[in-house]
């Protein structure tokens, strides 16, 4: 298969192969259970009957691959099944990663969906999220490596809700060596980031990364007040915010759906940074959001440390979902 | 989106087989399907979820349908009242030491909501059981945690003991105890740092806090919109802790909450509270029955019925439901209706029961908010008994003169039109429905 030898070559012979290590390594749970247990099923199976089906279906749903994504996904396949006449279960195994990496890409294939940043002038970036995902903790491991890369960066303590919220930034700011805005507990966070962007712009500042309390998305009147911020945003800085990123939580279920949606309404989610993928088995809801919801996910949390915030390269994810799948069809 | 309820999900299976006297083996291997897909949609553990579908489907097949019941109602009802079984009864007690004081451990994954539930439950304690707890910051690795449980503890006024992110945890947790015994706090509640089931290290550490305090009660905090990975995260709890309870937090968002399920399918550990909110007095022993519900995104039909005939006066029903059919509703059988509707409860628990309810027009996405019912109810006041009753005679002064009168605007009053001519639009279709069908009475849509 040409395009999975392009994946292999790709990160196993190019300058690439540091990203490629740590996605295979943050991602070995991740992998196991997942390419593992397809690998498994094939292996036990002799034809390609409904109960084979199945147990397929019961391995992406156990994935939190969206249900309809695995309806829909299942059914292409039955089809392809019948077209190909494939019947030996592990010729089965081409077709589905075949079908995955196709679902995946949707159309546009080996775009690395970069952050968007301005190039002079002040750049802002609002994080938003449920209660308890790591927006803080994301924030703190983003403004590490936007500095890396030699930006001046500036945080807004926007989560003015939560107790301990602000002095968590605080301790992010001071990891980082960034400087932190901020107001006191309880007072109103369109305030605090409007601050942010006056101090950013006096200090010429290249990014600025708001912090919002977490809110759930069913909660009108904590979106209507999101919806505020980002408009006292949109009115202080032109073009802002650069980019508005959801931050999900790679453990949640169905609901992530339901929040990529909800949060898409009242600001413009231009990307996600999916969190605690190292420790789950799960990381499915991510192809469900792409192909359901059309957004693109552009950071991954590999793990607790401050270098553990990966920008999401999709090709390199995929890599790392059929890392062992792939090795093994180029063995052959 | 593929959130719809089970009752949106087996209406159409349910249609080619209402009339009939008996529930066929077909009938409900279409319906477990429906079943099937509505609980994984709800997070349910797949493995959990396979071995339900086969008790529903022994216990359905072949039942006669009771009088009271159409054959869809008495397929949910075994569905629910297996998941009803499955998920036990309430069970909110709270261990209590002979020795004080009782202590508490609090664990679970980042972010699952601990620290906060922490502060609940000892809130908790305090209003309903007078007793006197205190707070212990063993979250040494998450920055400015241990300054959360302070800042939390002194908003109710209550004793937390931390010794700063350079001491051991079980170290803290020891002298705490020793400091609880001093203090004569019967409660010790120890809030740990939040880490992964898969993290051997930090895992073990919870098992050396738990060798050292000997607690009464393990309470593991789980997030109620986690996915299919609940499981895994219950069972590696458990089995290394042996957790006596668990906590669902963040249950006021729109998750279905399946994972409540399979927490308690895996582990048969009960889950004792619930987290409804960010106030730290939204806490509430947890309601298995009504979890059942929620996971299958069915309103509580019966439940719905019940409260509909105690509350809702049979002549009235009777009036309206002529009114309906004649499209002669006015603002003042709105104003009744609203009345009678304040009666039965809060109005967003109300719709929650009626199935269905979230797939009509006009219904979809209503957001229900007292405050604006008391706007609307000043508005139609506000009108003339003509206007009331004729409410195509409204112009721009008469509109004018409304809202100031209820201390509106007028846009608010062209809303409130707005929305009345698309509730008796919505009659008009729900009476249509009923046309065909042997006209018996008021029928929820689904049924």
């Amino acid at each position: 298969m040409s395009f999975m030898q392009r994946l292999k070559d790709k990160f196993t012979k190019n300058e690439e192969q540091e990203v490629s290590k740590t996605y295979k390594e943050g991602m070995e749970k991740t992998r196991q259970s997942f390419a593992g247990k397809i690998n498994d099923l094939i292996a036990r199976y002799r034809s390609i009957d409904e109960d084979f089906f199945e147990e397929l279906e019961e391995v992406l749903i156990t994935a939190d691959v969206g249900v309809m994504t695995v309806m829909e996904l299942i059914d292409e396949l039955k089809m392809e099944v019948k077209r190909q006449n494939v019947k030996d279960p592990t010729e089965v195994r081409d077709v589905i990663s075949e079908k995955l990496v196709e679902m995946y890409y949707d159309g546009d294939t080996e775009e690395v969906d970069d952050i968007n940043l301005e190039n002079d002038g002040l750049s802002v970036i609002l994080v938003v999220g449920v209660n308890g995902v790591g927006k803080t903790t994301s924030i703190g491991k983003l403004a590490h490596q936007l500095k890396q890369e030699g930006k001046q960066v500036m945080l807004a303590a926007g989560d003015t809700f939560r107790a301990g919220a602000i002095e968590q930034l605080e301790v992010w700011g001071e990891r980082t060596g960034v400087e932190v805005i901020k107001q006191s507990e309880g007072s109103d966070p369109a305030a605090v980031i409007f601050d942010g962007i006056k101090a950013a712009k006096a200090r010429k500042a290249d990014v600025l990364i708001c912090d919002t309390a977490g809110r759930l998305q069913n909660k009108v009147n904590l979106m209507n007040e999101l919806a505020k911020v980002n408009r006292v945003i949109e009115r202080e800085v032109p073009g802002a915010p650069h980019e508005v990123l959801l931050v999900l939580d790679a453990t949640t279920g169905q609901n992530a759906l339901s929040q990529a949606k909800t949060f898409s309404e009242s600001t413009n989610v231009s990307g996600i940074v999916l969190t605690k993928l190292d420790g789950t088995a799960k990381g499915g809801i991510v192809l469900a959001i792409r192909h359901e919801l059309n957004i693109p996910v552009k950071f991954v949390g590999l793990g607790e440390q401050i270098e553990d915030l990966q920008k999401f390269d999709a090709s390199a994810f995929v890599y790392g979902l059929f890392a062992d799948i792939i090795d093994e069809e180029i063995d052959e | 989106m593929a959130f719809e309820g089970l009752a949106d999900r087996l209406q159409s299976t349910i249609k080619k087989i209402t009339g009939k006297g008996k529930v066929s083996e077909q009938d409900v291997k279409e319906m477990a399907r429906e079943v099937r897909l509505a609980l994984l949609e709800a997070d349910v553990n797949f493995r959990v979820v396979k071995d339900l579908i086969n008790r529903i489907k022994e216990r359905a097949v072949g039942q006669e349908v009771m009088d009271s019941l159409t054959p869809g109602q008495q397929v949910i009802k075994v569905v629910k009242d297996e998941l009803t079984n499955l998920m036990g009864k309430e069970q909110s007690k709270i261990a209590v030491s002979d020795r004080p004081p009782t202590v508490i451990m609090m664990v679970g994954l980042q972010g699952a909501g601990k620290t906060t539930t922490t502060v609940k439950l000892a809130n908790h304690l305090r209003k309903n059981h007078n007793r006197n707890p205190m707070l212990v910051a063993c979250d040494v690795y998450r920055p400015a945690a241990i300054n959360q449980l302070e800042t939390l503890g002194k908003q109710l006024n209550m004793p937390v003991f931390s010794m700063g992110t350079e001491t051991n945890p079980v170290e803290i947790a020891e002298k705490a105890i020793e400091k609880a015994k001093e203090d004569h706090n019967d409660y010790v509640i120890i809030d740990t740092a939040g880490r992964l089931h898969i993290d051997n290290d930090l895992m073990d550490e919870l098992d050396n806090i738990k060798k050292m305090a000997s607690p009464d009660e393990i309470f593991l905090v789980v997030d109620s919109m986690t996915g299919q990975d609940a499981v895994n995260v219950a069972e590696s709890f458990n089995e290394q802790l042996d957790i006596s309870g668990v906590v669902l937090t963040k249950l006021d968002g729109d998750t279905r909450g399946g994972a409540a399920l399979s927490i308690k399918a895996v582990t048969d550990k009960p889950i004792k509270f619930a987290g409804m909110g960010e106030k730290l007095d939204e806490f509430e022993p947890f309601h298995p029955d009504r979890m059942a519900s929620r996971i299958l995104g069915m309103g509580d039909v019966l439940t719905l019925i019940e409260k509909a005939q105690t509350d809702v006066n049979e002549k009235q029903a009777k009036e309206l439901e002529e009114k309906m059919r004649t499209m002669s509703f006015t603002f003042d059988d709105f104003l009744d209706q609203m009345d009678q509707v304040k009666n039965m409860g809060p109005l967003d628990e109300l719709m929650a029961m009626i199935p269905g309810a979230n797939k009509m027009k006009g219904l979809k996405n209503a957001q229900i908010d007292e405050h604006q019912i008391g706007q609307i109810e000043a508005i139609i006041k506000s009108m003339t008994k003509h206007e009331r009753q004729n409410p195509n005679v409204m112009n721009a002064s008469r509109k004018k003169r409304i809202a100031k009168g209820s201390g509106t605007n007028v846009s608010q009053v062209n809303r409130l039109l707005k929305q009345f001519n698309e509730m008796k639009k919505m009659m008009k279709q729900m009476t249509n429905m009923q046309k065909g069908k042997k006209g018996k009475g008021f029928n929820l849509p689904f049924m």
